[in-house]
Order: C-alpha cells, then structure tokens, then sequence
C-alpha cells in the first residue's frame, strides 16, 4: 500500500524524467559497485532491507495458504459464494465476511472521499490563513484517536443517534417504496452495515484529507495563479487545475483510506452485529466482517477446520487488499497515458 | 583492589552459575487459556507470589488456544470452560478438573420490569434464540407471567460474538431443554446463531442489552451482580424457578457426581434450589511431564488455591469446589507423572 502513498508523486516524476535525461549525456564516472567499502555495504544492508520485506510478504502468503489448507482443499472456490457458517456442524462459507468487508468500506469510501475532498479544498484554497494550521492539526489528531475508542463511541453514543434520527425516519420515508425499502428494512437499532460504514468513514477520512491537502499544496502558484488570471473561477481552478496536476496523490490517499477500511477490526467489531446470515442486503441488518470474525472466532476456534477457514478468510482479505492496490495502479498507469492526448 | 574486586566477581559468576540452574527451574509456571476464570487466576496467582515469593503466569487466551498450548506443550498448565470427555483426554494424554464454578444468566432490559420479575424457562429461552416467539406479549411468556405488564413489542436478542465458555453453558443448557435448538442450532463455544446481534465479551452483550429496550442476553453472572442487570428468573429442572446466586449454584454443583469424572457439564442438574445454566471451569495438564520440576510449582500453587483461594473466589464472584470435590480433584493429580512413571511431588 505505501508504495501508493508519496504525496508529490506527480510532481516527483516530471523531474526524474529531466535528471534521467541529463544523466544519459554523461554518465557519472563512478557507478556505486566500485566504490569504496563503505559504500558498498551500505548497498547491502539496504538490499537486505528491501528483501527481507519481500522474503516476510512471501512468507505470510506462505503460512497463510498453509494454515488455510485443509478448508482449501475442502471447499475450494466454493467458500467464496457460500453464505454459511456453523462452527458446531464444522461447516464454512466465507460469502457473509467477505460481503461485510466490502460493503462497509465502499460505504466509508463513498462517504470519505467527497468530505476529505472538502477538507483539504478548504485549507488550500479557501480557508483564512490563521485557521489552516489548528484546522489542519485537528484533523491530523483525528487520526491519532484509537481505534476502539470509535467503536465505543459508535455502539454508546452514535449507534443510539443514528437509530432515533436516521434509520425510523428513513424507515417511515421509503418504506414501501421497492428498492429503497428492501435497503433500509430491518432492525432500527444503530448497529449494521451502515453504522460500521459511518464509523470507518469517520475514521479514514483524517488520512484521505491530510494526504489530499498535502499533495494541493504542492501544485505550483503560478499554475494556479495563470488559470485564475485567464478569469477562472475558484471550482474551475480546482477541477481543472489542481486535481489533474495532483491525481497521483490523490488517488494515493484514497487507497491509503481504504486499505485502512478493509483491515480495521476493533471499531467493526463493536458496531457491525457480528452476525453470520445473509438474510438481507438491508443497509440496516447486522451483519460480520472477515477481520471481526477473525478477532471474534480466533481465539476459540479449535484446532481443525474451524482454524482453517479463519485462515482461509485472512487470505481472501489479503488477495482483495493486493487486487485493489493493482487496480489503482492500473488506473494511475491509464489516467497518464491519457494525459498526452488531452491537453 | 582492582584485582580482588575482578576474582571476587568472577567467584560470585561461577556461584551464580552453579546455583542458578536450579533456581530457574524451580523459579514459576505458566498456564494458559480460558477469559473467563482469568481474573481470578490472576488474583490468586499475584496472592500466591507475595506468600512464597512463586511467580505464576497466567495468559487470559481463549479456552481454544489454551488448549492448542498446552498440547504443544508451550504452557505448564491449560485452562478451558468446556470440559473434555474422558475419551479424548486420554487420547491426548491429558488430565483435567474443575477450579471453580460460575453461572450463566439471562438479563433483560423492559421498562418497569425489576429484576427477578421476569421467569423464563429453557424452551422458552431456546425459543426466543430461534425467532419462534418475537414479541414479549407472545401467550407462551404471558402463561409463566400472568400478572406482570409486558409491552407489545418485538423482542431484540443478543448474544455472544466471540467464542466463549460463556456460549458453551448457554447453548449447551439450551440443547438440553430445547429439541429443536438441538437439532437447528446445537451447542459449542461458538454456534451459527439464527438470529440477533452480538457483542463482543460481557461487557458487549452487557452494553447492548442496557442500550437496546426490549432486549435479552446472556452474561456471566458477576457482570449481573456489578452492573446491577435486570436478570430472569428461571425454571430448574426440579420446576422451581430459581434467582441466580451464590446457593444456587453450588446447589447445581452438588448434584454431579465428581468421584468418577470431572467430565461433569452442570446445566440443568436436579436439586430444587439449583440455578439450571450453572458450568465450572477447568485446568488441564499433560499426564506424562517433560519437566517435572515445573509441573511441581503448577501443582503446589493450584494445591495453595484450592486451600486459600475460596474467599477470594468469592469475592469475584465465582463458587469455590465442594470440599469433598477438592479432595478427589487432589488423589487425581496422583495420575501425572514423570517419565520415569513417579507420580509429580507436590507436597
């Protein structure tokens, strides 16, 4: 996931193109393999570094398919579209976790992204330069919050709110209307998908805006300030100028919030139900995700094929966190091949 | 003086060296497993090292992993709520028996209902788990509390998240009086729960059940005496309907007969006093020891225990053995032995 992350990714880039450019012309004279011992055992150790990361990922992927085994073997593909779990008939389906997991961090993500967007538009752009630094810190502390003091906060303070104020009125609103009704049936008690997706959106959304801030700050004024001279207003500045210029770091911020939403487990726990049946795809019913089993079942689970379907849903989190850093970093590798042609 | 100052250190290395092998050996034990008696393990473990200067270490990790541990060895003692039948003990080669005993309530949340208002009984309960009755106007609760108000409203249950022992007494209870929760839902540390939400430990079906009105769960009973929850009462299998307290559930205690097993599951058990979801929790140890010195401190700390421990078992809320369970739990350990086959000293 960090590999996402530089904030001034974008910009980072325009200038190793130049320095590559200039290092092909003339080549320095000493390439770092000759060079003294120093050198080259710095070069070791940072090598070492580098692979020890990558021998540590291997290994995970290793102990994870190995503890996964017997539930591999048992139900294949199958755990992954079979909605039951019953520890006592030693009967395993991974479909509800993986269900959670996904619907509450698109939710946090559908709610994260145009408020962090907000955010740091607001402290680049339009905020009075005297409350950008304490707006700013508030929201970089927001961060530092534990993560099981929000899933305290979410089942005593906010589930309570969100029942009362949300979800009866939503309720008696939509109710019988076809589609809208089927998503907010269900229990009005503050705790389900949605509450968990709120929560999460509470919490990824000081990194989203923090990194998306960083990387607004780094465009260059005189960008800015040619488009603002040309007459454009301050949106189309942004939108035109701003976002393009930074889409890298932006997009990085984004995954950075994600991945954090996929692997949250404390606050999850409290406010999702921990519920295993698939019952309904009401917004509202209680519901489990794959790291909030885990942190529930580990502990108890005994030996045998309840351990390795555990297993087997860490894996399959896995395999979702790497597909959705590959596809962001297929959409950043098309977002700048369609930067030549646009202009 | 520097010289003397350096022999004199290396003299007090070499009689360190020589003394401390032992001493080390000698020097504690660690166990591993069950939350649910881990409070009072730790209580005991902390009073034991101010007597005899001994440090237990005990790790509050799940019955499951305890057991996972001391089968592989890693711990000197395991601790698990749900006991082990005498077949796989020995299949394993281990030896188990019950520290103390503790009781698994009901709680509700419905205004104006005081605690022990309320009486359920178990094809009641395993009903409401199942979603057979939802609403707490349901005749069948009307017939056991014909003059108590209850409101027309849907019924929220909640129940456990994690794996427990705390779920294993409850569904283990629920298996017994409810055939069809036996063949639907069945008993474990963790069931495929047909409805409700779960909160995670005590303290989360505890905090649900005071948020959510008109619900009901299930906690162990020290979290009902500390927080004060409206608690049901129940009806035993002698057909009284029981509070649950202390009495109560030594009374379900004395009706198991200990002398031929410890495999010994307390719900439900006769005695017109007894509370019907009582369980005890229990130690678990390997029969053949690798490091016998080490199982010789396990054992003299659980012997302390056992001897000095009730009173602070009490206080926290758990119901110390029967004395006469003491005494065969002690002739047991008489099976855990060396390698040499000689029974560990713990005297």
């Amino acid at each position: 996931m960090s590999s996402t992350l530089p904030a001034s990714h974008a910009p980072i880039q325009g200038q190793a193109k130049v320095d590559k450019r200039s290092m092909s012309n003339s080549p320095p004279p000493n390439s770092g393999r000759q060079g003294p011992l120093p050198d080259r055992v710095f070069g070791w150790i940072a090598k070492g570094a580098a692979l020890l990361t990558l021998s540590l990922l291997i290994a995970i992927l290793a102990s994870l398919v190995y503890g996964a085994w017997p539930a591999i073997t048992k139900y294949g593909l199958g755990f992954l579209t079979s909605s039951t779990w019953d520890p006592v008939k030693d009967e395993y389906g991974g479909l509800v976790m993986i269900y959670g997991t996904i619907a509450t961090s698109f939710i946090a993500l559908l709610i994260a992204i145009p408020v962090s967007f907000g955010i740091a538009l607001f402290l680049t752009e339009l905020a009075p330069a005297w409350l950008k630094r304490p707006l700013g810190t508030a929201i970089e502390l927001l961060a530092a919050v534990p993560s099981i003091v929000y899933g305290m906060w979410g089942l005593l303070v906010f589930g309570p709110i969100l029942a009362t104020y949300v979800q009866k009125p939503l309720q008696g609103a939509f109710g019988d209307v076809p589609v809208l009704g089927a998503l907010f049936s269900g229990p009005p008690v503050g705790i389900g998908i949605l509450s968990a997706g709120i929560i999460l959106a509470i919490m990824i959304i000081p990194f989203i805006a923090a990194v998306m801030r960083d990387v607004f700050d780094v465009t260059p004024p005189l960008l800015k300030e040619s488009a603002y001279a040309l007459g454009s207003t301050t949106w189309e500045v942004v939108s035109k100028i701003v976002l393009p210029y930074t889409k890298a770091g932006v997009v990085g911020g984004i995954m950075l919030g994600l991945g954090r939403a996929l692997g949250e487990t404390m606050a999850v726990t409290f406010v999702i139900g921990n519920f295993n049946q698939l019952d309904s795809l009401s917004l509202f019913q209680a519901a489990n995700s794959i790291t909030s089993a885990l942190a529930n079942e580990f502990p108890e689970a005994g030996e045998g094929l309840h351990q390795a379907a555990l297993i087997y849903l860490g894996l399959v989190l896995f395999f979702i966190t790497f597909v959705v850093l590959a596809l962001s970093k297929v959409m950043l590798s098309q977002l700048n091949k369609q930067e030549g042609t646009k202009t | 003086m520097k010289l003397s100052y350096k022999s004199s250190l290396i003299s007090a290395v070499a009689a360190a060296a020589v003394v401390f092998p032992a001493a080390s050996m000698a020097q504690g034990a660690t166990g591993a497993g069950a939350s649910f008696p881990a409070p009072l393990y730790s209580k005991w473990a902390s009073e034991y090292n101010k007597a005899t200067g001994v440090r237990i270490n005990y790790q509050s990790v799940g019955s499951g992993a305890g057991l996972r541990q001391i089968e592989a060895k890693t711990v000197d003692f395991g601790a698990s709520d749900a006991p082990l039948t005498d077949a796989v003990l020995a299949q394993k080669g281990l030896i188990q028996f019950p520290t103390v005993i503790g009781g698994v309530v009901p709680v509700v949340n419905i205004k104006g209902i005081a605690p022990g208002q309320l009486k359920l009984n178990g094809q009641l309960l395993g009903d409401i788990y199942l979603g057979k009755i939802t609403r707490w106007t349901d005749p069948a609760i009307k017939a056991l509390n014909p003059t108590l108000a209850l409101p027309d409203e849907v019924i929220a249950p909640v129940r456990r998240a994690d794996g427990s022992g705390t779920t294993f007494i409850f569904t283990n209870y629920l298996s017994k009086v409810n055939p069809e929760w036996k063949t639907k839902v069945g008993e474990g540390t963790a069931v495929n729960w047909p409805l409700g939400a779960g909160g995670k430990g005590n303290e989360g079906v505890a905090a649900f059940v005071r948020r959510l009105p008109n619900s009901i769960g299930y906690v162990e009973y020290s979290y009902v005496k500390q927080n004060k929850m409206t608690f049901a009462q129940v009806r035993n299998a002698a057909g009284t309907f029981v509070s649950p307290d202390d009495t109560a559930f030594k009374a379900a205690a004395v009706g198991a007969d200990w002398t031929k097993s410890f495999f010994q599951i307390l719900t439900e058990q006769p005695g017109k006093d007894a509370w019907p979801i009582t369980g005890a929790t229990f130690i678990l140890m390997q029969k053949v020891q690798d490091k016998p010195a080490q199982a010789t401190v396990a054992l003299k700390f659980l012997e302390w225990a056992y001897k000095n421990g009730d009173k602070m078992a009490e206080e926290l809320d758990y119901v110390p053995m029967p004395a006469n369970v003491k005494a065969v739990i002690e002739k047991s350990w008489a099976e855990i032995k060396d390698a040499s086959g000689k029974p560990i000293a713990f005297k």
